[in-house]
């Protein structure tokens, strides 16, 4: 079944339809992973997106139980060059058309993505939808410039506290959308994890006597969320603050800096520069806001890493207090990897100091 | 950190002549070496044996020494030039084992030659087979466990432990033979008994068995600053088991989830850094198809094949990155040279399919053995890239110039499915178009998959195919169908065949319904970064990437893969061409579809296609891009034979036009040109039947000279001595050769071979040269050793042949270039062999030695500057007297099996090297050591004689004792030997017994030199095959012409001194 992908600019682009016919307005990025489709789609900092992988084939390996970033994915579309009707991997569940089936996600293939990358490198990222070869594309379009950001946090993150308990230090994770990967490496640390919704207050965090609390990813806009904000600015001081990509750009409005929307955002793997110790990371990122550098004069952060490419910032840390954060996911391989351990010996020290 | 300014010279080794397995990968990588250290302002002194290659160019380098490249001449460079440092890392294995060598040997301290890139010690880390073990081990990376075991008990015990199955390999047995499998105890004893006896050391070592497991590749890159990155990852279609250079390689990989990529991926990282590689390193890995178990199988401390395909793959320069890595460079320092904006330390993102696909020799060799496992067979490979896999698949089967524009082999089609089984399970190099036939036959896939362990990925999507295939023949004429059909690849002219339309047909109606591809740029970033990398490849889409420009273009078509015949020479002129066309103004466009080459690096061109070289490919370039012509003749065969096809879709071909080229390939049109210019040919007709055959031969005489029309490389010829034997050809040959192409007999002449290249204007002709064989005529031209100038020819003989050769270029009105074969008979009378109105193999060679830059003056040529207007007027070159230049084939056979050595018309060469000196002797000893020959003073030399050669034969073996050689011969030669005062020691023939037969001498190390020579009648006795074979296998040189022999002696006799008695010589003056 044909099937087309209508831009906010008015441009149509025609494919085969997959997935489901659940169309939502969403944001229009493009992911530049070759592999990690799943993750991809699965983390909940692509909720309210509809990605475009750039890679062609997407599929290959079907859908498997162990690499979900998320319980719940949150995806709004995605749209593929190829899909692999087939999978073959020792893991593989079922196939992508199964998953996005199941988990009520539409999806285009057959689209010349390449074409797509283009046109968003151009003008930005823009809203986008789906729609059906015969409906009124005009009335489309009106519904794509009309509307409105969802909250997305509120939407995807969950909204209980609970535990999962380890034996080391106590970790508060703010939840704003947790890769479940971040979660499954924090364990593996050990740590003693207790997850709060992203609207928590200070006193209930610290009720919980955290050693240090952990500010995660999520989607959409750091600037809507200004409970969290607040939250963590009273926290600045209280104890070990470790934020990761929509997390860091909490932190970062915790500490006074500006965060702004990007121009297409950092969507796969990108290489990056520690000022420390001038080493290059190559990461894994999932983001589309970034903090203004200018912004930071006025405060006490400071940049602790930035993009090779573009120079924009990916880390941060606070002068004065034991909090940092960056852009990227930590959890990809084994330099980014360090910042977990990085993360527990700051723990380790405040308790010496305290 | 900054580069290096304390040191100003560096001395870079190249990879020396093609040979299977290090190829004209490492021509890209050591002339984008040169041109890197040179760009950064260091002096460049380059050693390479091989003149064939751009990289040998004095203008890549500030000293070329095309010198052999051993210990020996190595430090008489590093005498004479004192470089400040080596860099060894970019000449392949050849490369780094002179850098081991020339640190064993101390003159790298004596003089203060630092080695840049990868230290030593970490190379030796990577290649030491223990070192290597103790290192994974230290560092916790999973490594197939073995034991080298010495009794079957031993190795039982071990398997205990160990577990099945497991891998049985005798120790110095020819290729390996003897070792298996065993799944378990019982097989295990049967293998190791055997091994055990073959082994002449009575050893075998057991290997963990990781057969079946997918077999993963990733090319990293590290400086000195630890940052190191994953340039690509490439899957091989083929399983662990069949070596990665005759698998077929997709690139990124395909069938692994993130987590898997990622876990090797660290591996890899983690190996990279714990040997503290400087620049490109490759490791291969081994991955459980049905876990996450691992192994690493080997890690490769330098740029490779892989690392070259890696490179053409994503975009990403590996071997110039790593050349500045090595002058102390970082990653974050180097602008990525794709995108310009972003810097060399980043993971490329790529947006397409890539496919690799080996290219053997088989055609050439029908009698190889043709089952692949772990010794590398192919001679090249080719490229191919699309947005799905079918497409990037179905475009490499099309670039491989193997007759087939599909995964469909007319040879298969009446396979049963037994046949099939059979080429799947053994590995055999048609696997791929068998297991297409046997899905096309409708026979199980799972068994296919059981049978290859090939990932069902890849086994589906050949199924795809297939059902398209079906799709298509049901859906004949329909535009949706042919919409689809496009999109997976599928050519013009196989969807012709089955529409039972012409190709012209199908474009005509894809034309109308705007069914064209449009290309798109590989630009290392997926589209996330500007960039305008003139680097391009077509698929069916909706967005045309490659603009074109207002400028006058001019396209030049590549040569395809390296294969025999065929090599890396017509690489260089296709550069050189492409280089004058820039020069001149005009934006020059390649096309061309081999990864290893130099013309494919997107630097060279203003603008490169990445594509099959069929007409339906180049004419889609050609409708988009509008040239003013296209180059064909520097593109070898593969271009020339295009041109026919280009011309009727209303293609100019600049240079020599397509009268002109089929005045000098076609038969009848080449007989009725000679005669007109009154020049002679050895008398010959065509002949179609046997009948007509015979009846020729009948007339001529024989011997006789056969051979297809349209010939590449002397494919198929032959010489034939009889009636029975011209029956045999004429009943077997012509079934391989297409029909419409009939047979040639020529009367076959014996002489001296000479060889001549040439320009033309249309009105003057230019010989840069005349190169003198060795052989005698009957071996291939490709496999002589060629000498200039002329060492025995007259000066009358030199005359008529430059005379015929500008007859021959104004009669044929040749534009650019061409190559003339020539044979003197005994009587000085000088015949015209062919003619090929084309660039040829000698013109590197002839370029480099003359001065002339043949292939920028042909361009020119072909551009419309005559060659008055360049500075030169019809005439022959002058020789330089005073030096010798001498070319020697080089050959592959010990990597063949089963393939017989004997030289003949046809050509068995996969390379060439070049020695020069004062004198031929000199010129000849350099040339035969660096093609690999080794030459000791003194020691022995086994000579198996045919009858009619054995009086030649005597003067030779006088000429070996003279100098002190000892003879060793078979009893038939070794008589007419002692007869003439010659000590002989007898060599048993095989039937004679075990002990001390001729094999037994070789394998032994007895012999330094082999000389063997048949007679027609002996060409099926397995006795001189198998001598011929075993001294392959042993690295021992075989001669199979007199020729050769002579030339070896007389460089034995000028490095020796000859003992002959004073009564001997009071003999010889009275």
């Amino acid at each position: 079944m044909k099937r087309l992908l209508v831009l906010e600019d008015g441009s149509i682009y025609e494919g085969r339809a997959i997935g489901s016919d659940n169309f939502k307005v969403g944001e229009l990025i493009f992911n530049t992973s070759i592999a990690g489709y799943q993750e991809v789609f699965t983390d909940l900092a692509s909720a309210g997106e509809i990605v475009v992988m750039t890679y062609p084939l997407i599929g290959n390996c079907g859908i498997n139980r162990d690499d979900y970033e998320s319980i719940s994915p949150s995806v709004f579309g995605i749209v593929i060059k190829d899909e692999c009707q087939k999978p073959s991997n020792w893991r593989c569940q079922e196939s992508l058309e199964d998953f996005l089936q199941r988990e009520d996600i539409p999806g285009i293939c057959d689209v010349d993505t390449r074409a797509l990358v283009a046109k968003l490198t151009t003008s930005g990222t823009m809203k986008a939808t789906f729609a059906n070869i015969d409906e009124d594309i005009e009335e489309v379009i009106k519904k794509l410039q009309t509307a409105k950001a969802e909250k997305l946090v509120s939407k995807v993150a969950s909204d209980k506290s609970f535990s999962i308990p380890g034996e080391g230090k106590r970790v508060v994770i703010i939840d704003f959308g947790v890769k479940l990967s971040i979660l499954r490496e924090m364990s593996r640390k050990g740590f003693d994890l207790i997850v709060l919704p992203y609207d928590i207050d200070a006193k209930t965090v610290m009720s919980f006597v955290p050693d240090a609390v952990f500010l995660s990813n999520g989607p959409g806009d750091p600037r809507d969320l200004s409970s969290s904000i607040e939250t963590v600015r009273e926290l600045l001081n209280k104890t070990v603050i470790f934020g990761v990509g929509l997390g860091c750009d909490i932190l970062a409005l915790a500490g006074g800096a500006k965060v702004s929307k990007m121009h297409v955002g950092h969507h796969g793997n990108h290489p990056v520069l520690n000022k420390k110790d001038g080493r290059v990371i190559i990461t894994n990122q999932n983001h589309a806001y970034e903090i203004d550098p200018d912004s930071l004069n006025a405060t006490e952060l400071q940049i602790t890493h930035t993009a090779l490419n573009d120079g924009s910032i990916e880390g941060i840390a606070h002068k004065r207090y034991k909090a940092f954060g960056v852009e990227f996911y930590p959890d990809t391989n084994t330099l980014s990897h360090t910042l977990y351990d990085d993360f527990k010996m700051m723990i380790e020290k405040e308790n010496q100091d305290a | 950190m900054p580069k290096r300014e304390d040191i100003k010279k560096i001395l870079v080794i190249g990879s020396g002549p093609i040979i299977i397995g290090q190829a004209a990968e490492f021509d890209y990588a050591g002339t984008q070496a040169c041109q890197s250290l040179k760009e950064e302002g260091y002096e460049v002194i380059l050693i390479n044996s091989n003149p064939a290659t751009i990289m040998t160019d004095t203008t890549v380098a500030d000293k070329v020494y095309i010198e052999p490249i051993n210990l020996d001449f190595a430090k008489r460079i590093i005498y004479k030039e004192r470089p400040d440092a080596i860099l060894g890392s970019l000449g392949g294995q050849t490369g780094l084992n002179l850098v081991v060598a020339l640190s064993k040997d101390g003159i790298l301290d004596e003089y203060g030659v630092e080695v840049l890139g990868t230290d030593l010690h970490a190379i030796s880390k990577a290649e030491d087979r223990e070192l290597f073990r103790s290192l994974m081990q230290e560092i916790g990376e999973p490594i197939p466990q073995s034991k080298i075991i010495y009794s079957v008990e031993d190795a039982v015990d071990y398997c205990k432990t160990l577990g099945y199955p497991v891998v049985v390999r005798p120790a110095y047995t020819l290729g390996g033979t003897g070792g298996g499998f065993a799944d378990n105890e019982e097989q295990l004893r049967t293998i190791c008994e055997a091994g055990l006896k073959i082994s002449p050391v009575h050893q075998c070592l057991i290997e963990q068995s990781i057969a079946g497991y997918k077999e993963i590749e990733y090319e990293v890159i590290r400086d000195n600053n630890d940052n190191a990155i994953v340039v690509c990852n490439m899957e091989n279609v083929d399983p662990v088991g069949i070596h990665t250079g005759d698998s077929i390689v997709v690139a990124p990989v395909q069938t692994l989830t993130a987590k898997e990529a990622n876990m090797l991926r660290e591996a890899s990282l983690k190996i990279i850094r714990a040997l503290k590689i400087c620049g490109g390193c490759n490791v291969q890995l081994a991955l459980d198809p049905q876990s996450d178990k691992y192994y690493v199988i080997e890690v490769n401390p330098r740029v490779s094949r892989s690392s070259a395909l890696a490179s053409k793959a994503t975009g990403y320069p590996i071997a110039k990155i790593s050349a500045k890595l090595a002058l102390g460079l970082t990653l974050d320092e180097i602008k990525n040279p794709v995108t310009k904006t972003t810097f060399a330390c980043f993971e490329p993102n790529v947006d397409y399919v890539v496919t690799k696909f080996p290219r053997f020799p088989f055609d050439k060799f029908p009698n190889g053995d043709r089952r692949l496992g772990t010794q590398m067979k192919a001679t090249g490979e080719v490229m191919s890239i699309g947005r799905n896999f079918e497409e990037s698949l179905l475009k490499a089967v099309r670039s491989l110039e193997m007759k087939v524009d599909h995964l469909a082999s007319p040879e298969l089609e009446n396979y049963d499915a037994e046949a099939l089984r059979e080429l799947i399970l053994e590995h055999d190099d048609r696997r791929m178009f068998a297991i297409a036939e046997w899905l096309r036959k409708g026979l199980d896939i799972r068994e296919v998959y059981k049978m290859t362990k090939m990932d069902m990925f890849f086994l589906e999507h050949i199924a795809y195919i297939i059902e398209l295939e079906k799709m298509m023949k049901d859906n004949i004429g329909d535009v949706e169908a042919l919409k689809q059909l496009k999109k997976r690849g599928f050519a013009d002219s196989y969807i012709a065949r089955n529409w039972h339309m012409s190709a012209n047909d199908i474009y005509k109606l894809r034309k109308a319904n705007n069914i064209m591809p449009v290309y798109k740029m590989v630009d290392t970033c997926a589209g996330e970064y500007q960039s305008a990398t003139p680097y391009f490849y077509s698929t069916y889409e909706q967005e045309n990437e490659s603009k074109v420009s207002d400028n006058q273009k001019i396209i030049v078509l590549g040569s395809g893969p390296i294969r025999i015949g065929q090599g890396v020479e017509f690489d260089y002129a296709t550069v050189h061409c492409v280089n004058t066309i820039r020069e001149l103004g005009y934006e020059a466009i390649i096309i061309n579809n081999n990864p290893e080459t130099v013309s494919t690096d997107f630097a060279i061109s203003d603008k490169l296609y990445f594509e099959p070289l069929t007409t339906e490919d180049v004419m889609h370039v050609v409708e988009l891009e509008k040239p003013l012509g296209v180059i064909v003749q520097f593109g070898g065969q593969t271009a020339i034979n295009l041109a026919d096809s280009l011309v009727e879709n209303g293609v100019r071909i600049l240079g020599t036009n397509l009268d002109s080229i089929d005045k000098a390939e076609d038969r009848h049109e080449f007989e009725d040109m000679l005669k007109k210019l009154n020049i002679p040919q050895p008398e010959g007709e065509t002949a179609i039947t046997v009948d007509e055959a015979l009846l020729i031969a009948g007339r001529i005489g024989y011997p006789v000279l056969v051979r297809p029309s349209y010939v590449l490389g002397g494919r198929a010829m032959e010489i034939v001595q009889n009636d029975h034997e011209l029956s045999h050809y004429m009943q077997n040959a012509v079934k391989e050769i297409s029909h419409d192409a009939p047979i040639l007999i020529d009367k076959y002449i014996v002489g001296k071979e000479l060889e001549v290249d040439a320009i033309s204007d249309g009105q003057d002709v230019y010989i840069p040269g005349v190169m003198e064989h060795i052989e005698r005529a009957g071996v291939h031209s490709g496999d002589s050793i060629s000498v200039y100038p002329t060492q025995t020819i007259s000066q009358e003989v030199k005359n008529t042949i430059i005379d015929y050769t500008l007859k021959i270029g104004k009669g044929f009105n040749f534009i650019g270039l061409y190559n003339i074969q020539f044979i003197v008979d005994r009587h000085d009378f000088v015949y015209v062999l062919e003619v090929n109105p084309r660039s040829s193999r000698t013109v590197p060679f002839l370029s480099k030695i003359t001065g002339v830059e043949m292939a920028n003056v042909a361009t020119k040529a072909a551009l419309g500057i005559s060659l008055k207007e360049q500075g030169y007027t019809t005439g022959y070159h002058e020789e330089n007297k005073n030096r010798v230049y001498v070319k020697a084939p080089v050959f592959s056979f010990a990597k063949l099996r089963s393939v017989d050595t004997v030289l003949g018309p046809e050509m068995k060469s996969t390379g060439e090297a070049m020695g020069s000196d004062v004198n031929l002797e000199k010129a000849l000893y350099k040339a035969l050591i660096a093609s690999g020959v080794s030459i000791s003073t003194h020691g022995n030399v086994l000579m198996t004689i045919a009858g009619n050669d054995k009086q030649e034969a005597l003067a030779i073996a006088k000429r070996f004792a003279n100098i002190g050689y000892g003879i060793y011969a078979t009893d038939g030669t070794a008589s007419v030997f002692e007869q003439n005062g010659l000590h002989v020691h007898i060599a048993n023939k095989i039937d004679q017994g075990e002990k001390d037969n001729v094999i037994d001498i070789i394998r032994q190390g007895r012999v330094n030199f082999v000389v063997n020579t048949m007679s027609s009648k002996e060409k099926t006795h397995l006795d001189g095959f198998l001598i011929r074979r075993v001294a392959a296998e042993n690295n021992i040189s075989c001669m199979t012409s007199l020729d050769t022999a002579a030339a070896l002696v007389s460089v034995l006799e000028a490095m020796s001194f000859s003992m002959i008695s004073m009564n001997e010589l009071g003999n010889k003056s009275c």
